[in-house]
């Protein structure tokens, strides 16, 4: 895993890898333990939809969790990450129907934003079902 | 009822330590489907400058969110927690989170506001390790969502 990316060789509006993101409810119960949030939304149908949700939906830090392997699998190094932030916009629906849902990330180079610190901002679009998931979801990012 | 904003600028006591396992991050790396081998392999988080493994970027959020309880539960701010969904969510590093890091959170109202009828409230977390280096900062913001009756 030595794969780096020089900040000599990125240009603005560079994208990023594609990634696919398939989110199962086996998933959804093993983020709730290893979070902490057991908050029934995320693994109980029949309390979803008491509480008017379509189904169960991911919880927003599993998806935003997911949306930033984009640039840490570009990237290599986690610690490269300087900032990130997303908004939560639309929920991932995740049915019971053995497949799940899907989630794709694409990611580009929206700036350049330091030559002496070698940073740069990448901005993620995050979809599922064809509908934008997390909104304004932007990583500030160290290169080699 | 609004929440009130006086209580922006109040900030809460220092949490106590939390001791971050790397069973832990493996654990958590796995639940997220991540398979970056700096989370669970020594040399390859080695191979970037780490001298313990890190935790994924996220995963600050259980801590701060944890030391968040502080707040929503305060009787005093008054929030309906049954009506709160995740609004946004931010996190700016100085380093990332390592195994054996000993962390204390110190949470900060940063804003409260009203938008359409909805409370929102956001919360900063001051993330520093045991040395009393910062971390991380996470910064949440809840919202309430009106009632029905708005």
């Amino acid at each position: 895993m030595a794969a780096t990316v020089r900040y000599a060789e990125v240009e603005a509006g560079g994208q990023l890898p594609l990634l696919t993101v398939l989110v199962t409810r086996e998933q959804l119960v093993r983020y709730a333990g290893a979070s902490g949030d057991f908050n029934p939304i995320h693994w109980n149908e029949r309390f979803a939809r008491e509480v008017g949700l379509p189904n169960v939906i991911a919880h927003g830090m599993f998806t935003m969790a997911s949306a930033i392997r984009a640039v840490t699998d570009w990237v290599g190094d986690p610690g490269a990450v300087l900032e990130y932030k997303a908004r939560f916009t639309n929920p991932v629906v995740v049915p019971d129907d053995g497949r799940g849902a899907e989630l794709q990330v694409s990611g580009k180079v929206a700036a350049k934003l330091d030559d002496e610190a070698r940073t740069v901002r990448v901005d993620l679009t995050v979809t599922s079902a064809g509908q934008k998931v997390l909104g304004v979801t932007r990583a500030v990012v160290r290169l080699a | 009822m609004p929440l009130d904003p006086s209580y922006i600028g109040r900030t809460y006591p220092p949490t106590p330590p939390y001791e971050v396992g790397r069973e832990k991050i493996r654990e958590f790396a796995e639940a997220v489907g991540d398979a970056n081998p700096a989370y669970t392999l020594a040399e390859a988080a080695g191979e970037f400058g780490h001298s313990e493994v890190p935790a994924p970027p996220t995963f600050p959020f259980a801590i701060s969110y944890r030391a968040a309880a502080q707040v929503i539960e305060d009787p005093e701010l008054g929030l309906d927690f049954s009506r709160v969904v995740h609004g946004d969510q931010r996190f700016s590093y100085t380093r990332p989170v390592r195994a054996g890091d000993r962390l204390s959170v110190t949470v900060l109202i940063e804003d409260i506001k009203e938008a359409g009828g909805n409370d929102l409230l956001s919360l900063r977390g001051d993330v520093y390790d045991a040395e009393g280096g910062h971390v991380v900062t996470t910064t949440m913001t809840l919202v309430a969502r009106a009632t029905e009756e708005v």
